[in-house]
């Protein structure tokens, strides 16, 4: 199983998220002394009844001051089975684009439910969002059950109303917990107040969810990240190129082809700096040695011949809009960053852009603008290696950038190639 | 053909394509600190000594095997340095062949562009941002590679990876650049840079870990030792040159190690027998204390110290 689990919670502060992450770190000891005595100074003098363990996590002062959560917070902890990287994320709908940052490199989505609530637009649009990244894992807590004394029909309820929204995404796996965030019901042990829930805790769940199978072990990508020529003495010829794997596993002795020149070559070795290893695979950072000498350099793709990335300059994608300042229009240029590779982009179509918190598509749409999510189409100055998202997250996502101001301005993952 | 320790030792993972978290976390570092050395035109590397900065280097050297580290190393030093952390500095830069800039808060200070602060309490920890920012300028980085961790503070708790700083090398924590998967947006224009963290996601637990299974070297003040302290404000602070006590403040010799390295005039020694890196790890993992909690005086002047501190252009 794997060691690490990267999870993502959305929700407002009045889901009782700040509380469940609050209980989660408090409950498995990740909370510090200090810090719980900073926040208990700091709940105090705010006038708070009680501790507020959302201070835990709401790190900037304009956050503090005005009881909100604007930007994700990174968060980290540990149990003998798991070591957990939370990604926090802020509810708001104005904060869609720090949430989709968070979210992109979860594992796992964690999404807040007030049973008396049931699932709100919020709840929508959070789901809506983490099945547009494709987080594998979906953990619906259904939060607040202290507040309707545990009742069984009440958590009923709540899921068969989310299970028939998420029918029209495509969640793989979807799961249910009735919790009390702030009683600690289901949270880090199971809840003598509800024998009718037959399923783990949080955590028992967060620590066994199987999330190997997440990752492309099949199609080889190797984007080439740095060539390394060291030009001393002792390493007088050596070329490597360095990256890390995209998908596939990569072994010495494999037939390759790099894109976008077409050679062919195999694998002489892969090397770290502990020794060379019989494989590479998903995550890891290694160099790459070629049997022949060919032109290689960064942003170019190893892969196996008879399994290649689509080779094109016209590319389909849903993007999360995140500029506040200006509006994306068929015909705007923008740099974009895809894979190790760099170029430039023109919008040519913007095909129409989506309700998150209905998934009404707008064909009418002629523009998307901040925390909007549409389906464009745009056309690049040079060949791009692509997947669809769906199949390699690695290879499948990219990102534009203004070339005026420099910001990001949107997060997109690619459908395929569109029509030229 | 040979094969590697550090994966052949897990051989469980190679049969189900998995990493430890120690490797994952390694691989995710040297992926950043590549991305750096690709695009930017002039990085550095900053290093204090501490723990932190030592693993970055160790994956510095990784990332770029067999060749040597492609950037220089910066050390801002304040003059108020432990000793044993200077010696090893200039052993491990002679021993990977990078060039090592000083940047002096001293020389900041003889130039007018620092003040020294008076009194029992003077502390340089603040003037290392106009030294540090000098140095920026003088060299024209565009990147500084920072050992800087999430689960240190709660300001970088929220920071990027890719942390944009404007002309006056300011961090705007409400207006962040949105950074998704490792796709990470370094433009800048001139006069403007960015601080890379890329040992964001790794804990003080990861880090001592890293240290025990790759056999890292670190100063030898981590380990317990007796030295001469005295108590200031529940930290024992060393004896020093560079402290003046105050009235009550009695010396003391004690067996300590620090759990932070910065300058001798802020940071606390704790109380410990731990002299090994297994005995330190067994240590942190049973602390109720964060690290700069515990012994760091820079932290505790406010609430939002850090976050003051790095919107000036702070490490």
């Amino acid at each position: 199983m794997s060691e690490m689990l990267r999870f993502a919670t959305a929700g407002s502060v009045d889901d009782g998220k700040s509380t469940l992450i609050g209980r989660l770190l408090y409950d498995s000891k990740s909370i510090f002394e200090d810090q719980l005595e900073a926040v208990e100074r700091t709940s105090e003098k705010m006038g708070n009844d009680y501790v507020n363990l959302a201070l835990l996590t709401d790190g900037l002062r304009a956050e503090r001051e005005q009881g909100i959560t604007i930007d994700v917070a990174y968060r980290y902890f540990a149990t003998p089975h798991r070591k957990f990287i939370i990604a926090d994320t802020p509810g708001h709908i104005q904060y869609t684009r720090n949430m989709v940052t968070g979210a992109s490199t979860a594992d796992l989505a964690l999404i807040l439910v007030d049973v008396r609530n049931g699932v709100i637009e919020q709840s929508r649009r959070h789901a809506y969002i983490a099945t547009l990244l494709r987080i594998p894992h979906i953990v619906v807590c259904v939060n607040k059950m202290d507040l309707v004394d545990y009742d069984h029909d009440a958590f009923e309820k709540v899921k068969e109303e989310f299970r028939e929204f998420a029918m029209r995404l495509d969640v793989p796996d979807l799961s249910f917990i009735p919790v009390s965030a702030l009683k600690g019901d289901n949270v880090v042990d199971k809840s003598a107040n509800m024998p009718w829930y037959e399923g783990p805790s949080l955590l028992t769940h967060l620590e066994s969810v199987h999330t190997a199978s997440d990752r492309n072990m099949v199609d080889v990508r190797f984007p080439v990240q740095y060539v390394i020529r060291p030009m001393s003495d002792k390493y007088h010829d050596y070329r490597g190129y360095a990256g890390t794997v995209s998908g596939g596993v990569l072994k010495p002795g494999d037939d390759v082809v790099v894109l976008p020149s077409g050679f062919e070559s195999t694998i002489k070795e892969i090397n770290t700096l502990e020794g060379p290893v019989d494989e590479a695979f998903p995550p890891m950072a290694v160099t790459v040695r070629l049997n022949d000498e060919i032109d290689i350099s960064r942003g170019d793709m190893i892969c196996r011949p008879n399994n290649q990335p689509i080779v094109t300059q016209d590319v389909d994608a849903m993007i999360c809009w995140m500029d506040e300042t200006a509006a994306l229009h068929p015909r705007n240029k923008y740099a974009i960053k895809h894979s190790t590779r760099a170029a430039r982009v023109m919008i040519k179509d913007v095909n129409y852009r989506l309700d998150i918190n209905t998934g009404h598509r707008d064909e009418g749409a002629t523009d998307i603008k901040l925390n909007e999510i549409g389906r464009i189409s745009f056309r690049s100055t040079v060949p791009l290696f692509v997947d669809e998202y769906r199949r390699n997250r690695a290879t499948g996502s990219f990102v534009l950038i203004d070339e005026t101001t420099n910001a990001t301005v949107a997060a997109g993952r690619i459908l395929g190639e569109s029509a030229h | 053909m040979e094969t590697m320790n550090v994966w052949s030792e897990e051989s469980s993972h190679i049969m189900s394509y998995e990493l430890s978290h120690l490797r994952e976390l390694e691989a995710e570092s040297i992926h950043i600190m590549r991305e750096v050395a690709a695009e930017f035109e002039n990085p550095a590397l900053m290093f204090s000594g501490g723990k932190d900065s030592i693993v970055m280097l160790r994956l510095a050297e990784k990332a770029f095997f067999p060749a040597r580290i492609p950037f220089p190393v910066l050390h801002v030093d304040t003059g108020h340095n432990f000793p044993e952390v200077l010696e090893f500095r200039d052993r491990r830069v002679e021993e990977l062949g990078v060039k090592l800039i000083v940047a002096k808060v001293q020389d900041a200070i003889d130039r007018g562009l620092a003040q020294d602060e008076t009194g029992p309490r003077a502390s340089r920890n603040r003037l290392q941002i106009p030294t540090l920012l000098d140095a920026i300028e003088k060299n024209r980085f565009d990147a500084l590679f920072g050992g800087a961790r999430r689960d240190e503070e709660k300001a970088r708790a929220k920071e990027r990876v890719y942390s944009f700083r404007d002309d006056f090398g300011q961090w705007d924590p409400k207006g962040q650049r949105p950074e998704l998967w490792n796709l990470y947006n370094g433009r800048t224009k001139m006069g403007e840079h960015i601080r890379v963290f890329p040992i964001s996601n790794w804990t003080e637990l990861d880090i001592w870990q890293y240290i025990a299974e790759d056999e890292v070297d670190i100063p030898s003040i981590y380990y317990a030792h007796k030295r001469v302290v005295f108590e200031r404000d529940g930290m024992l602070l060393a004896e020093s040159e560079y402290v003046t006590r105050m009235e009550g403040e009695e010396p003391f010799e004690e067996l300590v190690r620090y759990r932070t390295v910065g300058d001798m005039t802020i940071t606390g020694a704790v109380e410990s027998d731990a002299d090994t890196v297994t005995k330190i790890i067994d240590e942190v993992a049973a602390t109720r204390k964060t690290e700069r909690g515990a012994t760091r005086a820079d932290d505790r002047t406010s609430e939002a110290a850090m976050e003051d501190r790095k919107k000036e252009g702070y490490f």
